[in-house]
């Protein structure tokens, strides 16, 4: 179990599981191949024949919205045919398994799968079980990744901030549910950021999270002073139904990001949210649309990484 | 029917014999070792040269899947597992489908396992009806039927109450009951250890204290109760220490380790390694370290292989939704021989922890190579290294977190009541 499933076996990029265990140079070819596509996407024409011919198939067993249609929105850019399958309402139901369910669909030739699936490791199990010419890219598993989510916010602080070798980044809020804290760390330690605080009450903190490079606070007033960059997470209904909150409300008052508290962070910091946000809960209105907001370019720049992720699978 | 083992190394756990002789069976019992009994004529000769001689192997934690998971293993197939894997006796979870609580199924399944003439089977009946946490069982009825102690399996007992009386009811009779101590609250959907390999890959995990704070409950009504509690599988540093406090304390507990867990830690998930998923999960590396050694100075009694065959396609799924367990019978003797191997420890000792101990804890007359014993046996060749593949699998269950690795340690021959159940080919 020491070899990287990410990579094939002359060290380049297979499939997309996580960010953590990949070499800083692949990120940063990512982070470059995007800002080539930045501009694609401000064009006119916003296409490029990369992936002419290649069939994509966004696989979500679990709803979304707005990743699938990034995803979908990335691989026409690049020419690509899109199926999208939404699987959660159909095959699943009918008690076909997982890997059933992949490789039926392996059999109409696709060539790339992006998978979202309520349960962590189940990209991970994908690509272990498909022939060696499919691309496997992890659009969220339960709570263990996601990657594109984790490579665009890293792409939108270097976009502002450019040196990520003089930052101090805290990640605010649920870390225990959320893949993309993890997915943020990994990333963000990888490209040598110094300092990454997680910041948050201990119901919402995974035990020995320190282990993953981070130093961690619970109260806002010392983990936000002197940071460059807030990276807020989405607080889920269920933690009031689980006991590991008493309500919106406190949560809002001690975690929820005010102009106020965002005045402890350095004067130029800037605020990410990789939505769908909560206002009021955990950001509040005026520093979610204020001027030091970024959760917009964001999203902009989430289809460049994606773009930029299936070109490099596919070999460009 | 006599057979003499020629020239084998013989070791007894309880005898502390340790040398090389001759053992000569016949009428099922061993008759002597060493002198050739008079007017003793073998039908067979073993030549076991090389090989140790050693008594069955008792095993206390193996699912046969019988009756009513039959889709996972079947008595047939664990049976000839079993004794491959050189046991010859074994205590099976009453967690089947219909659960052990009724003497009829009980009854059923030791005839269906006699009839099969292989290892002898020792069912454990369910301490509660249906598992279910809320009622007794007929205890006295489910021993006279052939129970030989009551326990609840991997099933919660959350209500303390029920547990104590359950306690005092089975401690009436002398019964013991055996329990794997685990907190139902504080394990909620967990599947991985709490620590850095579930914070990493985001697996719903299980505190220490799930397990801690079950065997402080379960030691105080012990205590309250006399009655005689032996702890299944435990996997915690702070477990064990607790099981160390209550012993000294002179309570009549007893322990087992599961031999994955005296090996393997939360890092060998690796990569969401369905195998890997077990029950309890695997702990850190400190906790790990603390279960070899509390096998050592006696705080756990006896290893178990935790035999829980399941179905293929059952691990074919993501890590948190693919069944718990993995098939243990046929890696029992090599996994203590590797622990054995790597804390230094003679091959004697190393044996107890597999032969006299947990017949010790059964409470039956096994795992011993005195005269006039019932010839239950195991000859294996210490040296020979084994790949663990799917193919070399006796089990229907072919999943183990050592497959693909090569073990030492393999069974040449296996004897339950005097007559050879198990030779390689």
């Amino acid at each position: 179990m020491t070899n990287n499933p990410q990579l094939n076996k002359s060290g380049q990029l297979q499939h997309l599981l996580t960010t953590e265990g990949l070499p800083a140079p692949i990120l940063l070819t990512i982070l470059d191949t995007a800002e080539s596509f930045v501009g694609v996407t401000e064009r006119d024409v916003k296409k490029v024949p990369i992936l002419r011919g290649k069939s994509v198939f966004n696989l979500f067993f679990e709803p979304s919205t707005r990743t699938r249609t990034t995803f979908e929105i990335a691989a026409k850019r690049l020419s690509a045919d899109v199926v999208n399958l939404n699987i959660a309402a159909s095959s699943q139901s009918k008690g076909e398994t997982l890997l059933d369910t992949v490789n039926n669909l392996s059999a109409m030739h696709a060539d790339m799968f992006v998978v979202r699936h309520s349960q962590s490791g189940a990209a991970h199990l994908i690509a272990r079980h498909v022939k060696p010419e499919i691309h496997v890219i992890n659009a969220g598993d339960g709570r263990h990744a996601h990657p594109t989510q984790g490579l665009l916010d890293v792409f939108t602080i270097r976009h502002y901030k450019r040196d990520f070798r003089s930052l101090r980044v805290a990640i605010v809020g649920d870390i225990l549910h959320s893949r993309v804290a993890r997915s943020q760390i990994h990333a963000l330690t990888t490209l040598g950021v110094p300092e990454v605080r997680v910041i948050g009450p201990k119901t919402l903190l995974p035990s020995k999270v320190e282990r993953l490079g981070v130093h961690v606070f619970h109260q806002m007033a010392e983990g936000l002073k002197d940071v460059d960059v807030l990276l807020m997470l989405r607080l889920q209904n269920e933690r009031m139904v689980s006991a590991r909150l008493p309500s919106k409300e406190e949560y809002f008052k001690y975690y929820g990001l005010t102009q106020e508290k965002l005045a402890l962070a350095k004067p130029d910091a800037i605020v990410l949210h990789p939505g769908p946000m909560n206002r009021g809960v955990e950001i509040d209105s005026a520093v979610a649309d204020g001027k030091q907001s970024v959760i917009l370019p964001q999203v902009t720049f989430g289809i460049a990484v994606r773009m930029a992720v299936m070109a490099i699978l596919a070999g460009h | 029917m006599e057979i003499l083992i020629e020239n084998g190394r013989v070791v007894d756990p309880k005898s502390g014999v340790d040398a090389v002789m001759n053992v000569f069976v016949s009428g099922g019992t061993i008759t002597a070792i060493g002198t050739t009994p008079p007017g003793f004529h073998p039908y067979r000769k073993i030549n076991a040269e090389g090989l140790v001689v050693c008594p069955g192997l008792v095993d206390l934690s193996a699912r046969l899947r019988e009756p009513g998971l039959e889709y996972k293993a079947t008595l047939e197939s664990e049976m000839a597992a079993a004794v491959s894997g050189g046991v010859t006796s074994l205590a099976c979870s009453p967690d089947t489908d219909p659960v052990l609580d009724e003497p009829g199924l009980v009854e059923m399944l030791k005839h269906r396992a006699k009839s099969l003439n292989q290892a002898h089977v020792y069912p454990i009946g369910a301490l509660t009806r249906g598992l279910k946490g809320e009622s007794l069982t007929e205890m006295a009825e489910l021993h006279d039927a052939g129970c030989i102690a009551f326990g609840q399996s991997d099933m919660p007992l959350p209500n303390t109450r029920v547990l104590m009386h359950a306690m005092q009811y089975a401690s009436t009779f002398g019964f013991g009951i055996w329990l794997r101590p685990q907190d139902v609250n504080l394990a909620d959907s967990g599947v991985a250890h709490d620590g850095e390999v579930a914070t990493r890959l985001g697996l719903p995990a299980i505190p220490v204290c799930a397990e801690t704070l079950a065997l402080s409950n379960i030691i105080l009504m012990a205590r309250e109760t006399g009655a005689k509690i032996h702890f299944c599988r435990i996997s915690s540093a702070e477990g064990a220490a607790m099981v160390q406090a209550a012993k000294r304390q002179g309570l009549p507990v007893t322990c087992d380790v599961a031999a994955n867990h005296i090996h393997l830690s939360e890092m060998d998930i690796g990569f969401f390694d369905s195998n890997c998923h077990l029950v309890p999960p695997l702990r850190g590396l400190s906790d790990r370290d603390a279960l070899r050694r509390g096998l050592l100075d006696g705080t756990i009694d006896a290893i178990c292989s935790d035999h829980a065959p399941v179905d293929e396609d059952a691990k074919l799924l993501p890590f948190e939704e693919a069944e718990a367990g993995a098939t243990g019978l046929e890696l029992l003797l090599p996994l203590t021989l590797k622990w054995a191997e790597e804390v230094r420890l003679p091959l004697p000792a190393a044996l107890a922890r597999i032969t006299v101990e947990p017949a010790r804890i059964l409470g039956i007359d096994a795992g011993h190579l005195s005269p006039g014993a019932i010839a239950d046996l195991c000859v294996f060749d210490p040296d020979e290294y084994w790949k663990v593949e799917m193919a070399a699998l006796k089990s229907q269950g072919k999943n183990t977190p050592f497959l693909g690795m090569e073990l030492r340690g393999r069974v040449k021959y296996t004897l339950v009541n005097g007559e050879v159940v198990y030779e390689t080919g």
